[in-house]
Formats: structure tokens, C-alpha cells, sequence
């Protein structure tokens, strides 16, 4: 039996059959020749074969899909034995080049010329280039780049998720994540969080173990073993049980001794809203706005803007939304409004600061708010993402005055504004500290790296130091004048760790924000413990010289998540 | 050379499904057939064949194309051709 520890990162115990995802398709090095021993005639029709049976297999997939993602495949299918790639790629090999590299060359430029195109063209610039990644893979004979595609479910094992994996993910066919490299803030964690899969990240070693092997993972301890033991199946088989009582909240977050801390949802439009309220979020935490503007090449109109907000806050009347302005740049670029040539994007033009050198983005945005909010019932917040100072965030608060917007904030993710929280606060209404770039700007830590990901989580106490001198600054704001301190909530991943979630409430979070699916497990847990011992476990969190011990120490206090297997 | 002027009629232009399932159909047919932008010399035409031509040819509901096809059943290739331009394949 083999044993692996990573991190857990989404709960859940379960056995299945692993699958490896292929590595990706490595580039034909640049003036790759054709061997001495191959025609160019042989090469044009071997890639020719090799194009026909992409194209089969792509075709095959469309067959047994539905919806959009069949008219996407289809159309992939047909790009794969495209006569204007495939000729220009015979052309290639004519004049001498490899098929692997004709291939390569052919689809760049092709895709190129789609993505100069723009809007829904440039959007297909990247299947072009799934394609070529295949025909290669099939001329080399290995396996197709990808999520496999299998009859049966399986757990998917792999170096790391890039986010376009998101979209071929199919969750009725993914058991499990488990990944060698990544962090607790990588894109696959939040894939897993948002498709309640068990998740596991930074286990080295995992892609070692062959396909088909039989794996027992437990999503809440971060551990992975090969062969399972009986232990594991009981404890499995109990998962499944719990799991299911898991799946509800009641709608009413608070703890055992009746001190509420609302529980609100992450959304990034109006499905995940839907469906955040039919699993009884108490509203929205945090609406992610760039689904209105990724992937396009110019800004969306007001009008535009307005439908698709009050779409959102249509789904939650008479409940709080709280409404995050476009957070573009780092990982998020956008072509209308960041620099993709920044060497540092993380600590360059992004979030609030596209204002500075775009102006007028944000006011149309806010203008868009206004409008929708006035034409709907939800109680609508709108906060400014990377906000450093004082200055800037009056600054943002008289940008929303202007356009008529009642309540604005701010968002703490950025250490100095954790540091000067009272001033900060003196301008803004509310603030909702972002878990996950506050630990990366703390601790000097890149979220995507795997090497560091034991940096990389909010457990560190010095993240959750700054989370109490945020709270302590509200309430420093609030002396000396009439009513009380303004909220300061949050709304990173650290909201949907159950036990952290505890942590936040005993540090005087007033309210959490997380993935829906979360909901319920941090409902359930949040009751069984009283504001006072939150203090305490917060306390005892605060004073832990590591995140793991800080982590143990909390979960040691907390019986109900061995328990319930979070 | 035969040739037909069509006017699309799919509501998001000859882009993603309408233009994969003319591809497809012209793929099928027995001769080559080509498509331009009406005004465009013929030696300019591409593959009607090829999808990735076709979003290259980008052209929006309301243009008018012309198709060229040459050999045997090049007339019932193009009018075959013609009547699924004309028809709104985003309501098929």
C-alpha cells in the first residue's frame, strides 16, 4: 500500500479508479526536419490519417453530447481536417518540415488570424489550437491533451488544472480532484470547491501512480492511498451518507448561542445566483463582475451591463448583494484595459488601478449598477477590488455618490489596507477582506505555485493577524460617533473552510462568504460552537507558531469535523 | 464556371453552428465548391468546405456571398448550397 500527502482542499472521502491526465503536448522544436527516410508525400498522408482520426474521435464526443458543448465539438471535429490548415501544414512539409512542426506552425497562424479577428472568432482561436495539440499527440502517438474521456467515473489525477479544464470537466463523470503540483488557492481547488468534488492538491507523486489503480482520497485531510484498507472503504461508504445530510442549509447562519453571522455566496452571474438561492444562501457576498467582460475585445454597453447585474440581483429581492467592480489584470487580463507585457501583473495595474490608466470604465460600470439596482429589490453594496489606501477608497465612494450608489466598500486584500483599516473605513461603508490575494500579498507567495503552498493558505497567523487589525480598525472607526462599526466581512476561500470559518467568526467577521456548495457544511459547523469558544479558538489560532499547527490546534477543539469528514 | 449569389439568413452570420453545418454539407458534395464576398475576384475565393475559411470570410446575416463549383452536379451542388445560406440555421 502507498500512501500520499498533499493538501486538502475540498472535503470529501472516496474510492475510485484513477486516470491521469495527459501531460500537455510539448512543442515540435522550432526547424524541425523531416527524416531523411520519409517522402513528403508519405508525411502529407500520414498527417492526413492523423487529422481523420481527431476529427473521429471529436466527432464521436459531439455525438454523445448535448447543447452547446455538442455544437462546440462539432465544430472542433470539423477544424481538424480543415483543407485550409491541412494544406497550408502539406505546403510546410513540401518545402521540408516535419509534420509534427508543419502541424505546430500551420494552427498558429490559422489561429492567430482568428484571434486578430475578434469577438466570437477570436473566442474559437484557442480550439484551433486544441486541435493541433491533438494531431500532434496523435503523430507522436501518446494520448490526447485534455481531460480523458472515459464511459465510467473516475478520479482525475493531474500536475494542475488550467481554467479552460473547467469547461470539459463533467462532474458526473469526475469523482475526485487530485493534483502533484497547485496550491490551496489554485484553479483547482476552486474548481473543486465550486463543483463539490473532493480535492486534493500538491501530493507529489500522484502522477506516478498508473491508470486504473484503485485509490482511497480523503478531501478534508489531504491524503491519498494506494490499495485501499477496509478502514477506508467504511470510512468512504459513511461519506456517502454524510454527504447527503450535508447537501442542505437552512438558510440561517449562526451559532450555538444564537449570534448570527450571515452565510452569502460567490457568484459570477445569474445562474450561480440561481442556484446559490435555492441552496439557501442568505445573499451575496461577493458577485464577480468580469463574466460581463472576459473574453471580449471591447467593453460591454451600459445597457448590456445593467441587464446582466439585475439579472443577479433579481434572484435574491429584498437580500444583500454585494457587487465586487471589475477586477481585471493578473490573472484575469483583458485586452481593453490591461498591460499583458506588466512583468509583474500581480503587483501591477490591476483591480481598482485599470482606473488610472483607463478612466471610464469604472464610472459606465457604475452607472450600470445604478441603473439595475434601482430597477430591482435586492439591497445592493458595490465594493472596489485592491484598494491600498484611504485616498483611494474615498475616491471610489465619491465615484459611487456620483452615480447614485448608496452603499460602497471596499474590499481588504492588500496588507496596507488591513493595516490602516480605520482610516480606510472612514470613507467606505463596509469592507470584505479577499482571503486569498491577502495571503499572497502577506506572505510574498505566487497563488498558482505549488512549491508554495504550504505559504499559500489562510491559516498562516499572520493572514489571520490581519484579519483581526481589520476588524479592530472597524471598531476604532466606530468610536467616538453614533451607531456601530461597519461591517467587515469576508469573502475569500477561507470562508468555505468549516473550521476556519469558526476562526473568522471568532475574530468578529460579521459575515462569510464562499462557494454555495459550502454553505451547508459551514452552517452546520458554525453551530456547534458558541461565540465565546470562537474567541477562544481564534485566540489560540492567532498565538500558533505555523499555519499546520494553527490549523491542528482549531480542528483538535472541533470533534464535529472528524465527525462529519470535513 | 456556374456560379450563385445567396443572401445569409442565420441570425449570428456564417460563424459557429451555421457555419459548421454548411462545412459539412459542402464537404459532401461531389465537386469543389468555393464561396466569396459578392465583388470579390473569384481567384480570391476559398473552400467552402473549410470551416476555419468560412469564419475567415466572416460574413454577417444579410451579405451576400457568391459560390462557385465546376464538373458534374455542380448545379445541384449549388443549389443545394444555396437553400441552406438562405434558411436561418440558428432556429434549426
Amino acid at each position: 500500500m502507498q500512501n500520499f500527502q498533499g493538501v486538502g482542499v475540498s472535503p470529501g472521502r472516496i474510492i475510485g479508479t484513477v486516470r491521469q491526465m495527459p501531460k500537455p503536448v510539448s512543442e515540435p522544436p522550432s526547424g524541425e526536419r523531416l527524416a531523411a527516410d520519409v517522402s513528403p508525400e508519405d508525411a502529407v498522408a500520414g498527417l492526413k490519417t492523423a487529422a481523420q482520426a481527431v476529427h473521429d474521435e471529436l466527432k464521436g464526443r459531439a455525438d454523445s453530447a448535448s447543447g452547446d458543448g455538442k455544437a462546440v465539438l462539432e465544430a472542433t471535429a470539423l477544424m481538424a481536417k480543415d483543407t485550409m490548415l491541412l494544406k497550408s501544414a502539406a505546403k510546410l512539409i513540401n518545402a521540408g518540415s516535419s509534420a509534427e512542426r508543419a502541424i505546430w506552425e500551420a494552427g498558429a497562424s490559422v489561429s492567430e488570424m482568428l484571434h486578430n479577428l475578434g469577438g466570437y472568432m477570436a473566442e474559437r482561436a484557442t480550439d484551433v489550437l486544441d486541435v493541433r495539440a491533438r494531431i500532434v499527440a496523435e503523430l507522436r502517438g501518446v494520448p490526447a491533451p485534455g481531460i480523458p474521456a472515459s464511459e465510467t467515473p473516475f478520479i482525475l489525477m493531474a500536475e494542475d488544472l488550467a481554467p479552460a479544464d473547467t469547461a470539459t470537466l463533467d462532474a458526473e463523470k469526475v469523482l475526485a480532484l487530485v493534483t502533484s503540483g497547485g496550491g490551496p488557492q489554485s484553479h483547482t481547488a476552486i474548481i473543486a470547491r465550486s463543483l463539490g468534488l473532493p480535492a486534493v492538491v500538491a501530493a507529489h507523486g500522484v502522477d506516478l501512480i498508473p491508470d486504473g489503480s484503485e485509490v482511497f482520497v480523503d478531501g478534508a485531510a489531504g491524503f491519498v492511498a494506494v490499495s485501499p484498507s477496509d478502514e477506508q472503504r467504511a470510512a468512504a461508504t459513511a461519506w456517502a451518507e454524510t454527504s447527503a445530510t450535508l447537501a442542505a442549509f437552512d438558510g440561517n447562519g449562526t451559532t450555538a448561542d444564537g449570534h448570527l453571522v450571515p452565510l452569502l455566496a460567490n457568484v459570477g452571474g445569474a445562474k450561480d445566483a440561481v442556484a446559490a438561492a435555492g441552496l439557501g444562501a442568505q445573499g451575496v457576498g461577493l458577485f464577480r463582475t468580469e463574466f460581463c467582460f472576459l473574453e471580449r475585445d471591447t467593453e460591454p454597453s451600459v445597457d448590456e451591463q445593467a441587464a446582466a447585474y439585475k439579472a443577479v440581483f433579481d434572484a435574491f429581492p429584498g437580500k444583500k448583494v454585494v457587487l465586487r467592480t471589475l477586477d481585471a489584470g493578473a490573472d484575469k487580463p483583458l485586452p481593453f484595459l490591461t498591460d499583458a507585457t506588466e512583468p509583474n501583473p500581480a503587483l501591477g495595474v490591476r483591480g481598482y488601478r485599470t482606473d488610472f490608466t483607463t478612466p471610464g470604465v469604472l464610472e459606465r460600470q457604475l452607472e450600470a449598477i445604478a441603473r439595475a439596482a434601482s430597477q430591482s429589490e435586492a439591497d445592493v453594496w458595490v465594493m472596489a477590488p485592491m484598494i491600498s489606501t484611504a485616498a483611494e477608497a474615498g475616491r471610489f465612494a465619491s465615484l459611487c455618490a456620483a452615480a447614485g450608489i448608496q452603499t460602497p466598500g471596499v474590499m481588504v486584500e492588500v496588507p496596507s489596507a488591513a493595516l490602516t483599516a480605520a482610516s480606510v473605513l472612514r470613507e467606505v461603508g463596509f469592507a470584505s477582506l479577499g482571503t486569498n490575494d491577502l495571503t499572497q500579498y502577506a506572505m510574498a507567495a505566487d497563488r498558482q505555485l505549488g512549491p508554495l503552498a504550504e505559504l499559500n493558505t489562510p491559516w498562516q497567523p499572520a493572514v489571520l493577524r490581519l484579519v483581526q487589525l481589520t476588524v479592530e480598525g472597524a471598531e476604532q472607526e466606530a468610536s467616538g460617533r453614533e451607531g456601530g462599526s461597519k461591517p467587515v466581512g469576508v469573502c475569500g476561500e477561507a470562508a468555505a473552510d468549516p473550521a476556519l470559518a469558526v476562526v473568522l467568526t471568532g475574530l468578529g467577521v460579521s459575515t462569510l462568504s464562499m462557494t454555495a456548495r459550502s454553505l451547508a457544511a459551514v452552517g452546520t459547523v458554525l453551530k456547534t460552537v458558541t461565540l465565546e469558544q470562537a474567541q477562544e479558538l481564534a485566540r489560540l489560532a492567532l498565538t500558533a507558531p505555523s499555519a499546520t499547527e494553527a490549523r491542528e490546534w482549531v480542528r483538535a477543539k472541533l470533534p464535529v469535523l472528524e465527525e462529519l469528514g470535513l | 464556371m456556374p456560379e450563385r449569389t445567396a443572401t445569409i439568413a442565420s441570425r449570428s452570420g456564417l460563424h459557429a453552428r451555421p457555419a459548421a453545418l454548411f462545412a459539412e454539407a459542402a464537404g459532401e458534395q461531389p465537386v469543389e465548391v468555393t464561396i466569396a464576398m459578392q465583388g470579390e475576384p473569384a481567384d480570391e475565393a476559398l473552400d467552402a468546405a473549410s470551416i476555419l475559411s468560412l469564419m475567415t470570410l466572416g460574413a454577417a446575416k444579410g451579405d451576400v456571398v457568391v459560390l462557385r463549383a465546376e464538373g458534374d452536379g455542380a448545379d445541384a451542388a449549388l443549389d443545394a448550397l444555396v437553400a441552406l445560406l438562405e434558411t436561418d440555421l440558428d432556429a434549426v
